[in-house]
């Protein structure tokens, strides 16, 4: 097969039947069918309605705190002696990721809907406290499914869901983790679709869930793009992200795709080497399947069953990718590399120490990547590292690969 | 054209004035030689049609009994392949009972849609259930199962509206499968009164016999939707019935035949003393 040639206009993606090139679709049982098109509906009318994206503005502003700043990493810069590296630091929103941006879109589109209670997943549960803080917030009852794994793992996180009025289920199936998690949710949701929105965490699933977790996302780099400009006069030349399904490198990539000078670099999770079987890079380790509602890059074996998926990071363990991703990586619009668990360690510990900067364990991903890409840049140029979530949910799963007791 | 296997199986039930009785078990639980004997058995049993179903890691439509089911399937080594080998050494005895494979798109989008359907073909496969591949996605798949004669047998749910029904049985052939609850498998009951109206919809809009599955489990249940659709599909309550013997070490293939035969019993006389549409 020939390689697909890049397009000119990467705004025309998805088509009407939500693929990006070769992925995306709606690949889910015909009882959730009529649901997934009723959405594709109701999110075009609500994204050509000025009231709607007023009151999502208004919420991104005054509740979670945006726009996040542009930040200059100035010792970070120094310590790699080569481009400047900047942060955008979507870590300071209100619930510290960038998953109250998607968050908050969807929950506005659910209400808009009639639907009165919400189902989600989580990984390391940063998509789960911030459903449950929009949840509390619009006064809706809400239920996240939560691998069992990742509930013993990300404590700090279930306390919070709990304290904000969510109930936590955890999945023992599987291994326990994201992607069991987010079988669950799928199975309450076909249970009850009558009433039930699910609010998914990532850019994935089926169509209209990547284009409308995408553009909730967008915001990132819409910031970044004008912040940029404002403090640099230019655009950057490089924008890096980590990536689990990839919710926050669209975000920030989907801005800069027309920008032919721009760089988007997607680092995924190596766990403990992409030649082993403990990983989660599905671009650099899988192949195209479906799973999930969509048509993407996925961790398989021989005989198309899905391989569970490793990364120290509870946010990045996933078997999958959002099928824009895949699109992007098929017609090398996009790079994917990757980083193993013990370089997110020490990227962690490096941002700590430098910039006074805890990170989560999913951007310490992309981090250790940044120095040899703003070496490999060389001086004048810039690279911009998407921030997406804080540390303060990792202290204990860093503190115990540390060996420390805390 | 194997799905003829499927027309002359509902052709022979229209003309006894009955409902077929479909089973469902998974394909290598708890391993392939008991699945195998499991099949043998099932036509004498009653089983008028015989779903199998081929194991996924994910099966996100189906409920705590089956997906423990696929589990041990795939535990016990249970390949997409290994699940054509059982149909066509089943084949060997058996050349009339409509075998009808079911399961998640991946496992047959990783063999490759051509491939399978030749293979399928060859191992006397008569239909395809994928729970994940709705009409909008199925044109690859029907383009190559119709060259080999296989039915892409479509579902239809409570969801599925008026608008939506001609996508639904566009390049259908065999039989519609209707799901008859929202939700996974073998967890809520099908209610007949609310299968009634749906059956006879999807049957003027297909032109098609209509099975009604999920929600299945009693000789009662299943004598209600026999006398209101064309057949009626019993799974979870035959896979627990194979889980719970296993589980005792007792015989796997008794217990799961005794199960079945009660069920077959109570939907064949099912139409006996009601007024039955023709």
């Amino acid at each position: 097969m020939n390689a697909p040639s890049k397009p000119n206009d990467y705004s025309a993606y998805p088509d009407a039947e939500g693929r990006f090139g070769g992925f995306g679709g709606r690949y889910v049982a015909e009882t959730l069918m009529p649901l997934v098109l009723d959405l594709g509906k109701a999110y075009a009318e609500a994204k050509a309605d000025p009231k709607f994206q007023e009151e999502l503005k208004s919420f991104n502003t005054h509740y979670a705190g945006r726009p996040s700043p542009l930040y200059f990493a100035e010792r970070l810069t120094e310590h790699f002696g080569g481009a400047k590296i900047y942060f955008k630091r979507d870590e300071l929103n209100h619930t510290g990721s960038h998953k109250i941006n998607n968050a908050l879109g969807q929950i506005l589109l659910a209400m808009r809907m009639g639907k009165t209670r919400i189902i989600a997943e989580t990984g390391a549960g940063q998509h789960g406290v911030a459903t449950a803080t929009v949840c509390a917030r619009f006064g809706l009852p809400c239920v996240v499914y939560m691998g069992a794994t990742d509930v013993e793992r990300q404590k700090p996180n279930v306390f919070r869901m709990n304290l904000l009025g969510a109930e936590v289920r955890p999945v023992t199936s599987g291994t326990g983790t994201l992607k069991d998690a987010m079988n669950e949710a799928m199975r309450d949701w076909v249970t009850n679709v009558h009433d039930t929105y699910y609010l998914i965490g990532t850019a994935a699933g089926p169509h209209p869930y990547p284009v409308m977790v995408r553009d909730f996302q967008s915001v990132i780099g819409i910031e970044a793009r004008a912040q940029m400009l404002e403090m640099e006069g230019r655009l950057p030349d490089a924008v890096v992200a980590c990536i689990g399904g990839g919710s926050n490198a669209i975000g920030l990539f989907h801005p800069f795709l027309n920008d032919d000078s721009v760089r988007l670099i997607g680092v995924e999770a190596a766990g403990h080497g992409v030649s082993t079987d403990k990983h989660a890079a599905s671009l650099t380790g899988g192949r195209p399947g479906v799973l999930h509602g969509n048509r993407t890059y996925l961790l398989q074996d021989d005989d198309g069953q899905i391989i569970d998926a490793h990364s120290i990071s509870a946010g990045l363990d996933y078997p999958g990718i959002g099928p824009e991703h895949s699109f992007l990586h098929e017609i090398g619009r996009a790079e994917y590399v990757s980083t193993t668990d013990e370089e997110a360690l020490a990227a962690f510990q490096l941002c700590s120490t430098l910039e006074g900067i805890i990170p989560a364990l999913e951007p310490a991903h992309a981090l250790a990547r940044v120095g040899e890409i703003a070496q490999e840049l060389g001086k004048g140029k810039i690279v911009v590292m998407n921030l997406c979530g804080r540390g303060d949910k990792d202290i204990f799963t860093v503190a115990e690969a540390l060996g420390r007791k805390i | 054209m194997t799905k003829d296997r499927i027309d002359r199986r509902f052709a022979a039930l229209k003309a006894e004035n009955r409902a077929g009785f479909v089973t469902y078990i998974m394909a290598g639980d708890p391993d392939a030689a008991t699945t195998l004997s499991v099949l043998k058995g099932l036509p004498g049993a009653g089983a008028d049609l015989i779903e199998l179903g081929f194991p996924f890691s994910d099966p996100m439509a189906e409920g705590p009994t089956i997906q423990r089911a696929a589990q041990r399937g795939l535990k016990s080594g249970m390949t997409l392949q290994g699940t054509l080998d059982l149909v066509a050494a089943f084949r060997e005895g058996d050349s009339d009972t409509p075998v009808i494979l079911m399961g998640y798109l991946n496992p047959v989008l990783n063999r490759g849609f051509e491939s399978f359907a030749v293979a399928a073909a060859k191992a006397g496969v008569d239909g395809l259930i994928i729970v994940d591949c709705p009409p909008e996605e199925a044109d690859p798949l029907s383009d190559a199962l119709e060259a080999e004669g296989i039915a892409l047998i479509r579902l239809a749910a409570p969801t599925t509206d008026d608008a939506r029904l001609p996508m639904v049985v566009r390049r259908t052939s065999g039989f519609v499968y209707y799901v008859s609850v929202a939700g996974v498998t073998g967890v809520k009951s099908a209610d007949a009164a609310d299968v009634a109206p749906a059956v006879e919809r999807l049957r003027k809009a297909s032109g098609l016999p209509v099975a009604v599955g999920f929600g299945i489990r009693t000789p009662d249940q299943a004598a209600a939707v026999a006398r209101v659709a064309d057949a009626a599909v019993v799974g979870s309550a035959l896979v627990d019935e194979i889980e719970s013997a296993a589980q005792l070490n007792e015989n796997v293939t008794e217990k799961v035949l005794l199960k079945a035969s009660e069920l077959a019993k109570a939907v064949r006389s099912a139409r006996v003393g009601h007024e039955v549409r023709l």
